[in-house]
């Protein structure tokens, strides 16, 4: 596979050096979060690679907020470490917040709200933001503004972008408004002007000159989906899943499409396979709770055959949990969720770029092999931005369902064995193709069969089959990092792709030997891939944000390898270094000791 | 099914039979709605191959294997979110759904007043027999007070809902009653439902032979919506609902308001109106 990242970068070696995170933080629901958006969309318009990373509370008003994005000349694949750019609203965002930044870095602050205690390290940048809107702007609200046009003259941000993106964001509300807001970054720019630099941390427009989009994941997956042909969404709100509804909900009836928003996630499945059994891509997404009550719908698209995606865009969990914090905790329920045997498939996200190509996959494969796919996302890749080069969508051509041949027709047997155990699918409408999709075990034409042994294991045979052809695109779906056959492995999954690419790269350059492997196909898996990858390695990590390694348990039931999880379950993403210390822990011990047992993969 | 062999004059009740033989129980109220059904289609003339029949889990969830159309038997409760996404799908099908009184207002109830206030466009039919047969007798949301069975062997204590109310306050704009014992009358109401612009709801009686046979107490209790309701008037629908001193035949309540599928026709509308409909245009949101 051919990365997807195709950023264009000229050789402007002063910018494209440039890596710096900024962090906002204060009280929620006061525009700590469009701060940091406006923020993020200016550096990415002046030719920066960003990527965000948010925490906000589960409550809609108050509690803390704070928001994060790391700008570079580069490629970005992770959030980052230490902060070089605090801006702090309040005492809290300081207390909060300070220990992240490195020594030499820089804390903005509104001073009207509090006065930090004198550091010899960090360089302050004491702004009346609160006074400066008032008197000079006369709205507080514009407290936000006044700091983003500090930002902007202390760092040289191009303050063309700040005004472009105002105008672009206010003009609904009129003329005043944009001019109040243009108003105020200007007092801060103004204010700047009057005070002396302290240190040398400056930006200047960006290395890459072509556009770029700024999406969160779940845009990202939505954009996919609509590309996909994706025109029916019916789903229930839930975090973090909600804003691809939204999205949708915004977008799908320009194309003729619609999304209902019904009573519960039971109906939204139930409606996502009453629309593709007439014909119509459907989808749904969801997060875990969600999730658990479609589990008898997913059963139900298996059984009769129907595509379906279905996505989780995982929280943590069981049952409530904590809704706006990250997990991979669905590995199970994604692959294993229902009773009897109930295959489907189930894919996860890697980075807001795949979000765009994965979903397009998803819709392919649904169609393809008529059973439903898991998509699994989460919340820190759903929730954060990054520039996405703008989606050529030739790269993954779209597939369509097998519809029966007029030959077919004049006998249609909706469930027919057929060498590839995919058999045509009639849509309503179509003449001589009527049948009934049908959730009790049935015959090759559709009829109940629910007391004929032999049949069901013949039907249950041809369900699983679908998995041989499955398998070889689970292989090719797999993307590998550093060493190709590295002593210490590394097999990951979902949003874990970047920091784990990140660490890997540290770890090379430090003389290890290192590589990861990351499949895009959890389900079935890409044995021959694996088996290859974990051949030659002297010890395999598996790194994933849940408490009991679901897909390390996964891979030890078809490998005989004693695999070494790497789990953190505090609802927050692995950060490079913790995956980079292990790497280093895990070193130490191979050299001591000797080499791991064979591979060897079995098969279903 | 298209391959039936039964084949008879086009659009005859005959044609629309498949050669799936109904595992019914001999009697079986199911029967009269079935045939009613089959009049109905016959008497709007309705292909085949544009008639979607959904079901639930229960005696009624087989029946659209017994229509020559195309059919979904899905699970137990969510007939309306299956019908609702076909015809999202393509609103030009018709769609009947069809399930019993367990399947509509236990395990399904939830779905039943979204899919009234929504006005989906659907003939929705409960065959109603206050009991479970498929699991051989247990009292159901219809069950009277005292209801002697597996699951109640002292009787049961909960009041029965009462259906024609329920839909009449949930906003289904048509919602009549029929009783299986009265085929040609239940085939009228059946066509009347399928002809109505919008949700149309019926409760039709159809016992269960086996496990609650109600055939020699229901006739005496049988009486007709009086000829001179005003079905259009809501409250004196309600009123007339929450009569039950007797089985009244015949239509309750009919309005019109726009549908489900007419909504989504003006929201498309009014969207590509304000946006040009490119995916190009899409992304340029978000450069």
């Amino acid at each position: 596979m051919k990365p997807e990242n195709g950023h264009s970068m000229p050789s402007d070696s002063k910018a494209r050096a440039v890596d710096y995170v900024f962090r906002v933080g204060g009280e929620g629901g006061e525009g700590v979060i469009s701060t940091g958006e406006m923020l993020t969309l200016a550096l990415a318009r002046a030719g920066y690679e960003i990527y965000t990373f948010r925490t906000y509370p589960a409550e809609i008003k108050g509690g803390h907020a704070n928001y994060q994005v790391r700008a570079s000349g580069a490629l970005l694949l992770s959030p980052g470490s230490a902060v070089d750019v605090l801006l702090a609203f309040n005492q809290e965002a300081y207390d909060k917040h300070i220990q992240d930044v490195h020594p030499g870095g820089v804390l903005v602050f509104d001073s009207d709200s509090f006065t930090p205690p004198p550091s010899e390290s960090l360089i302050y940048y004491a702004i009346p933001m609160s006074s400066l809107a008032t008197e000079k702007v006369g709205i507080k609200l514009t407290k936000n503004i006044v700091a983003l046009g500090a930002l902007a003259q202390l760092f040289d941000i191009p303050i063309a972008t700040f005004q472009e993106l105002l105008r672009d964001r206010f003009l609904r509300k009129g003329q005043a408004v944009v001019d109040k807001n243009l108003q105020a970054l200007q007092v801060g720019v103004d204010h700047i002007k009057s005070i002396k630099k302290q240190e040398a941390l400056l930006l200047g427009p960006g290395p890459r000159k072509t556009k770029e989009l700024v999406l969160s994941g779940n845009e990202s997956l939505a954009l996919g989906a609509i590309a996909a042909g994706c025109r029916i969404y019916a789903g229930y709100p839930i975090t973090p899943a909600t804003d691809i509804m939204e999205f949708l909900a915004r977008e799908l009836p320009k194309l003729g499409g619609f999304v209902v928003q019904t009573e519960d996630e039971i109906a939204a499945l139930g409606t996502v396979l009453g629309a593709s059994f007439a014909g119509k891509k459907a989808m749904t997404a969801t997060s875990g709770p969600g999730f658990s009550l479609m589990t008898e719908m997913m059963g139900l698209a298996v059984v009769a055959e129907i595509p379906a995606v279905v996505v989780d865009v995982q929280r943590v969990g069981p049952s409530t949990g904590m809704p706006t914090k990250t997990e991979q905790g669905d590995f199970y329920l994604a692959c294993y969720g229902g009773h009897g045997n109930c295959p489907r498939i189930v894919m996860a996200l890697t980075s807001v770029e795949d979000c765009f190509y994965g979903i397009i996959r998803a819709f392919n494969l649904a169609e393809q092999f008529q059973m439903p796919v898991v998509v699994l996302s989460d919340a820190s890749l759903g929730h954060r931005k990054a520039t996405v080069p703008v989606p050529d969508i030739s790269k993954v051509p779209v597939v369509e369902r097998r519809i029966p041949t007029p030959e077919q027709l004049q006998r249609f047997k909706r469930y027919t064995f057929t060498p590839d155990h995919v058999s045509p699918m009639s849509i309503p409408g179509i003449e001589g193709g009527g049948y009934v999709a049908e959730g009790l075990e049935h015959d090759e034409v559709g009829y109940p069969a629910a007391s004929d042994h032999e049949n069901h294991l013949r039907l249950t045979k041809k369900r699983y089959g679908k998995f041989g052809q499955v398998e070889p695109i689970a292989d090719e779906l797999c993307r590998q990092y550093g060493d190709a056959h590295p002593e210490i492995g590394i097999i990951g999954w979902g949003s874990t792709e970047g920091v784990i690419r990140e660490a890997v790269e540290m770890a090379q350059a430090k003389g290890y030997s290192v590589g990861a492997l990351h499949p895009k196909i959890l389900y079935p898996q890409p044995l021959t891939k694996l088996a290859e990858f974990i051949k030659g390695t002297k010890a395999v990590i598996i790194p994933e944000v849940n408490y009991t390694g679901q897909f390390a348990t996964a891979l030890r039931k078809r490998f005989a390898y004693d695999f070494i999880q790497l789990n953190k379950c505090i609802g927050l993403p692995f950060t490079p270094k913790e995956i980079f210390d292990k790497i280093e822990e895990v070193a130490r011990n191979v050299k001591r000791g000797g080499q791991r047992p064979a591979v060897f993969a079995t098969k279903l | 099914m298209s391959n039936a062999v039964v084949s008879d004059q086009p659009f005859s009740p005959q044609s629309y039979k498949t050669d799936e033989h109904p595992i019914w129980c001999p009697g079986c109220g199911d029967f009269g709605v079935l045939s009613s059904l089959y009049t109905a289609l016959s008497g709007l003339s309705i292909d085949p191959k544009n008639l979607v029949v959904v079901s639930g889990i229960g005696c009624s969830g087989r029946t659209p294997g017994f229509v020559k159309s195309y059919g979904f038997h899905s699970v137990h409760g969510r007939v309306l979110p299956v019908a609702l996404g076909i015809k999202l799908a393509n609103p030009k099908l018709t769609v009947i759904g069809v399930g019993g009184d367990g399947d509509g207002f236990a395990i399904g109830g939830g779905h039943i007043p979204h899919a009234a206030r929504r006005n989906l466009d659907i003939t929705y039919i409960i065959m109603d027999n206050a009991t479970y047969g498929l699991t051989k007798g247990q009292y159901s949301p219809t069950s009277p007070v005292g209801f002697q069975a597996g699951s109640t062997p002292y009787g049961n204590i909960e009041p029965p809902l009462n259906p024609l109310a329920m839909l009449i306050a949930y906003g289904a704009t048509f919602v009549g009653q029929g009783y299986s014992g009265k085929p040609r009358e239940a085939a009228d109401l059946i066509q009347k439902a399928m002809e109505h612009k919008g949700f149309s709801f019926l409760d039709i009686i159809s016992p269960c032979i086996t496990f609650y046979n109600t055939y020699k107490v229901i006739p005496p209790t049988l009486g007709e919506v009086p000829p001179d309701h005003d079905a259009s008037n809501r409250a004196k629908a309600f009123e007339l609902a929450i009569q039950t001193d007797k089985l009244r035949l015949g239509v309750y309540y009919k309005t019109q308001r726009p549908t489900f599928e007419e909504g989504v026709a003006a929201t498309i509308t009014k969207a590509q109106q304000a946006s040009p409909p490119r995916l190009e245009a899409i992304f340029a949101e978000f450069a």
